[in-house]
């Protein structure tokens, strides 16, 4: 009764109370944010133009910074080992996790248990996982050793992390072992979303399967494929873990990326600005690349 | 962002968990299929077999036969580990860590996405466009002011200045989760309830909650999940052996040219085996957060 004749002064009391309400609720995300990400952000980019060492006063010194990172060969040779890491991962674990999900898709029995399985190194924390591995690489105890033992003596004597032609690889190959199963089961869900009968009607035409995944499961989940190829280049750029756990950008250099770079400039070397600035600079990394994502998407008309 | 936006809207009412199992139209003809995901299960699981092998063996045992089976199962190592590694301290550590993370970041996120759904929020597409934003800033961006400020204000070294942290990253994420969530609920439930005189914090506890916990829980376990295994934050916030999370154990435990590694395979084992457990009960919630974790960045 009261619900149909509700007097405007009262509906206005609550939506004030409302708007209150609503700031107390969103509040704490607010506060942690802005502590956390927004204020010491911003404070990067100011220290990425000062030389700063991280404790005491920070002199402006505009892009002086800036202007020594790309002089900087150590900075030029991580830049080249994440475009490296890039190609690696937008090739590899993205082929594994599409062949996964699609022969997945395509079974009827097992499905579940091998997902489970495939997901399994996803939950494993990485420390563990470069342990499982640098053990398995390991010249000394590993799989090479025991090759050997077997009478093939391929591996003998490489040292996969020891070894500045092959480490950055290896490094790559261990990070993928971790990461491609989680792309299966993001392929699998995406997959899962096609229509059925798109594929009875290629059926019909007497489709091969490679035909069905080439001209069905691959254009149907294009937003999934280039939304992971798009956090895949993100990701490249930013990986820090299992370089830092297993090589620490060594030997000499041969594995350093960006963010080891810049973990020593910060605290071993006590360059704090200078670190920042290559903070900023992956910050702009990541920016660009989403909005070049975006410029696909509007101005081509790509649907992804 | 917009794009990451409409898919997470888009996608939503589809509802997590009812996926449907698609028809058994798909013969399962070909053996090559089962061929090849058995050598892919093999290349995920057998280095974990070989994990667990080497923490039961002896270190020469390792060294003469590194992929074989031990001659005896030595499971004393567990107990050296435990205390060489120091894995007890690390384990109460992280679960300290990974529990305030998860239970934080739910109510946090919980609240954050209530006010974007139900209340009178202004512009809610700002916050919302800030979220993607911030969770798209990389940790690098921020981190050595963040450790200058945390020193300035006594919380580096804490295991509660990390976990404020991992709120703050884990968050963004979680928000836009729930809210996907909500989005589901009809809002009539409501309107009924505030008809009969509730108020907001009895609309949120006793009429919204009960209908999006698994969203909640699986926020929950994402964010747990990840502050159990994270690396970059824990080694830089933390110094005190005392405060070390089992992550910062271990990686300083198998540090050094030539670690024994069976005693380092049984820390790491220790490490992994409650998130082993869990993850094989709640796999479907897992799995699901995951998902949508990897569609909205």
């Amino acid at each position: 009764m009261s619900t149909t004749t509700a007097p405007p002064p009262a509906r206005r009391r609550h939506a004030a109370r409302g708007r209150l309400t609503a700031w107390l609720f969103i509040a704490p995300l607010l506060i942690v944010n802005v502590l956390v990400i927004a204020g010491p952000g911003l404070m990067s980019v100011y220290y990425s133009f000062t030389d700063w060492d991280g404790l005491d006063q920070a002199d402006f010194i505009w892009f002086s910074n800036y202007a020594e990172l790309f002089g900087d060969p150590d900075f030029r040779r991580a830049l080249l080992h994440n475009l490296l890491w890039t190609a690696f991962f937008l090739i590899v674990p993205m082929s594994m996790g599409l062949l996964g999900a699609f022969l997945l898709s395509r079974i009827r029995r097992g499905q579940l248990a091998f997902r489970v399985l495939f997901f399994i190194p996803y939950v494993i924390a990485t420390v563990v996982s470069a342990t499982i591995w640098r053990q398995i690489l390991s010249p000394t105890s590993g799989v090479g050793p025991a090759l050997s033992d077997l009478g093939i003596p391929l591996l003998d004597d490489v040292n996969f992390l020891g070894d500045g032609d092959i480490a950055l690889g290896a490094v790559a190959f261990i990070n993928n072992w971790q990461w491609w199963g989680f792309l299966v089961v993001i392929f699998l869900a995406a997959m899962q979303g096609i229509e059925p009968s798109l594929y009875e009607a290629a059926r019909m035409d007497g489709a091969s399967t490679w035909r069905e995944f080439w001209h069905i499961t691959l254009p149907s989940i294009r937003p999934t494929f280039m939304f992971l190829s798009l956090m895949t280049v993100i990701w490249s750029f930013l990986v820090f873990d299992y370089v830092y756990i297993l090589t620490q950008g060594g030997p000499a250099g041969s594995t350093d990326v960006l963010s080891t770079v810049m973990y020593r400039a910060a605290f071993e070397e006590q360059q704090a600005g200078y670190a920042s600035a290559i903070g900023v600079i992956l910050a702009l990394i990541s920016a660009t690349t989403v909005c070049g994502y975006l410029y696909l998407r509007r101005r081509l008309r790509w649907d992804i | 962002m917009t794009a990451v936006l409409d898919r997470t809207h888009g996608r939503r009412p589809a509802a997590p968990g009812r996926r449907r199992r698609r028809g058994s139209r798909r013969t399962a003809r070909s053996p090559i299929a089962y061929l090849i995901l058995s050598i892919l299960a093999l290349y995920a699981v057998g280095p974990m077999l070989v994990f667990v092998l080497a923490s039961l063996k002896t270190p020469s045992e390792i060294s003469e036969n590194p992929l074989g089976l031990p001659g005896e199962f030595r499971w004393e190592n567990f107990t050296t580990a435990w205390v060489e590694a120091n894995m007890g301290a690390g384990l109460m550590n992280s679960a300290v860590i990974a529990i305030s993370t998860a239970a934080g970041v739910c109510l946090i996120a919980g609240c954050a996405a209530y006010a974007l759904t139900r209340l009178n929020l202004p512009k809610p597409g700002v916050f919302i466009l800030y979220l993607l934003v911030a969770t798209s800033l990389p940790i690098q961006l921020f981190l050595v002011p963040l450790l200058s400020l945390w020193t300035k204000i006594g919380l580096y070294d804490s295991r509660f200045g990390l976990i404020i942290i991992y709120w703050a990253i884990y968050s963004p994420f979680a928000t836009l989760l729930i809210r996907s969530f909500l989005l589901a609920v009809p809002k009539e439930y409501e309107a009924a309830a505030r008809i009969d005189g509730a108020g907001e914090i009895t609309v949120f506890t006793r009429i919204v909650f009960p209908l999006i916990w698994p969203g909640v829980l699986t926020a929950g376990l994402v964010a747990g999940l990840q502050a159990y295994n994270e690396f970059l934050l824990a080694v830089t916030f933390i110094q005190d052996s005392a405060n070390l999370p089992a992550s910062i154990s271990l990686y300083s435990f198998q540090q050094g040219f030539s670690p024994n590694w069976a005693l380092v395979s049984a820390a790491g084992l220790i490490m992994v085996l409650p998130v082993l457990a869990l993850f094989i009960v709640l796999q479907r919630r897992f799995v699901e957060g995951y998902t949508s974790s990897g569609m909205a960045g």
